[in-house]
């Protein structure tokens, strides 16, 4: 087995080590909604696969990290399995299990950089709300911080960069935009990404029964409010920011 | 149920245990003991077959007592401790009698010491574990007034034991595995990585530790544009002005920043304990060399109580014991007599 990786030609797969209890099959270095659904369709056959001695199968955004317990099995064993499963995986991305609404305010009062954000995609604001709240967006990984999703992909044309500066903190439940992806803050944190909304919606809740509200995979429609509604729903802390989620398979 | 009081804590006392595996979909990483291997020597130490909730003290201890007996014993990093002025060395365990005070100093060598009482600490577990994850907002830093239920220890009588350890403070030669961005360094890159001297930086914490050292910048051929992706605890991270950060156990779980490998778990309480300024040098393994070393806490464990001892040396008639053995991998204390000769020859 070569030391880096192994490469399968045909789909540009690579299959690396990560640890030394960890693979990881790597679609693409290069997001796109093919790579995330590949990644996402993978890593539900290798849960239902239920390979012997894997321990944790947890997706990226273009990548899926297979873990194992080396008492149990070996890397050469899992590689074969996961390559095995490789060819049987079909591309196509899985339809959500779950669709949840996501109430978003875009006022003046919680959207700072909005008319920036929309300007620098060649919209006007409107036309940027439009646009967010018409999508049926993707959660296409779940990380940095605990529960903090990345959703996409927006159109080509929110192919927008990160700012270069900081901006030293956006509030917990911002709505952020940057390389036609939205995230929802899990904490109060610094970041070059732009506000352009905000939510009341606690992505990470560790003392309930159920810590991530998001799964990797689940669809996110962000329903616009006004600043009024989001004010009433941050201060009704049992309301989770409003946001309903439907079960669909 | 025996209470445990904090009369006083340096900046950076927590409850650790093991962490919280499997939730890297959801975007936590394990966390727990910055040393695990710290955390299994102290459950060695006290007889136990899994890892048990300690006090992780970063750079200083405190003081602290019980209610009730329990025993305790001492790992990690080399801290200074007695039990109403009676000596505690490091790597036993004794018995703290009820009332009677601990006090724990700042750390000679190492970074992280850890304190575990028989019966492990006992709060209320949050998702499986009583680890403070601190990025997370799991949990918190204890501060002077705190006090933790522990569990009863059932034969508060037992003798005192001792385990003998390599010293792990003086940082030294760091194994690294290949990873999945490796092949983003170019060769001459990757080479003076390897060939470089990298001391610690005072910056660094339970997420990772930041290396300093002289000459360029280490850059990936692909700089800042690569597509975020999965972490471990051990990644070897180059931020965006090429300085490397090893990471932790409360890393981020998906990053942007290109890693030049991973250091394997056997070495990475070596990178934890390493106290700013220590000199760290890094190696490359063949991926079937470093998969060799891994090794599971429960062998490990194993291995750890087998080679715990009765403690029958009386500490006190060992008046150099702090000195001795674990500091800085040197030995009989006369090697400054002996490069004196060697100058003066």
């Amino acid at each position: 087995m070569p030391d880096i990786a192994t490469i399968d030609a045909a789909r540009d797969v690579a299959i690396c080590p990560l640890g030394v209890d960890g693979v990881l099959v790597r679609f693409s270095r290069v997001l796109s909604p093919q790579a995330n659904g590949a990644a996402h369709a993978f890593c539900d056959a290798v849960i239902d696969a239920r390979l012997s001695g894997v321990t944790e199968v947890a997706p990226s955004l273009t990548s899926v990290r297979v873990g194992f317990d080396p008492a149990k099995t070996d890397r050469e064993s899992l590689t074969r399995a996961l390559s095995d499963l490789l060819a049987g995986v079909d591309d196509a991305e899985p339809s959500p299990r779950r669709l949840w609404r996501i109430p978003v305010a875009f006022g003046p009062d919680h959207a700072p950089q909005l008319a920036e954000a929309a300007k620098l995609a060649g919209l006007t604001p409107d036309q940027a709300v439009a646009e967010i709240t018409a999508q049926r967006l993707r959660v296409l990984a779940i990380g940095f911080a605990p529960g903090q999703p990345y959703l996409g992909m927006m159109p080509p044309h929110w192919d927008i960069p990160r700012q270069s500066e900081l901006t030293p903190k956006v509030p917990r439940g911002a709505l952020v935009t940057a390389v036609r992806q939205l995230i929802v803050f899990a904490a109060d944190t610094p970041t070059g990404w732009r506000q352009i909304g905000q939510s009341a919606f606690a992505v990470w809740r560790p003392d309930s029964d159920r810590p991530f509200a998001l799964d990797p995979g689940d669809a996110v429609q962000v329903v616009a409010v006004s600043d009024d509604t989001l004010r009433d729903l941050q201060a009704n802390a049992d309301s989770n920011g409003g946001a309903t989620c439907e079960v669909l398979r | 149920m025996p209470v445990l009081t904090i009369h006083s804590a340096g900046p950076g006392v927590t409850v650790q245990d093991l962490g919280r595996p499997g939730w890297t979909a959801q975007g936590l990483s394990r966390g727990g003991a910055a040393d695990r291997l710290a955390l299994l020597e102290a459950a060695a130490l006290l007889d136990h077959d899994t890892g048990l909730a300690v006090l992780e003290m970063a750079g200083f201890g405190g003081v602290f007592s019980a209610d009730q007996p329990v025993r305790i014993a001492l790992t990690g990093a080399l801290m200074q401790a007695d039990i109403d002025g009676v000596p505690v060395p490091p790597y036993t365990s004794r018995l703290l009698a009820a009332g009677a005070r601990l006090t724990i100093g700042g750390a000679r060598a190492g970074v992280y010491g850890y304190l575990g009482f028989v019966g492990g600490i006992a709060t209320p577990p949050v998702m499986d574990s009583r680890a403070a994850h601190l990025t997370a907002g799991l949990g918190r830093v204890l501060v002077a007034g705190d006090s933790l239920p522990l569990g009863a220890d059932p034969t508060p009588d037992m003798p005192p034991r001792r385990l003998d350890i390599a010293d792990r403070c003086s940082g030294g030669l760091i194994r690294l595995m290949p990873g999945p961005q490796t092949d983003l360094f170019d060769k001459a890159t990757v080479a003076r990585f390897l060939s470089t001297s990298f001391r610690r930086d005072p910056r660094g914490n339970r997420q990772g530790v930041r290396l300093d050292h002289d000459g360029a910048p280490f850059g990936a051929a692909s700089g800042l544009s690569i597509t975020s992706d999965l972490i471990v605890a051990g990644d070897v991270q180059l931020t965006g002005d090429g300085v490397p950060y090893v990471l932790l156990a409360e890393c981020q779980t998906i990053g942007g920043y290109p890693r030049i490998g991973t250091v394997i778990p056997a070495d990475l309480p070596r990178v934890a304990q390493t106290a700013s300024g220590t000199a760290l040098q890094f190696t490359m393994m063949e991926l079937a060399q470093a998969d060799a070393t891994a090794q599971s806490d429960a062998a490990l464990l194993r291995a750890l109580r087998q080679a715990c001892r009765p403690l029958i040396r009386d500490p006190h008639d060992i008046a150099d014991l702090l000195g001795y053995q674990l500091v800085s991998g040197v030995t009989a204390g006369d090697d400054l007599e002996r490069d004196d000769d060697d100058t003066q020859g």
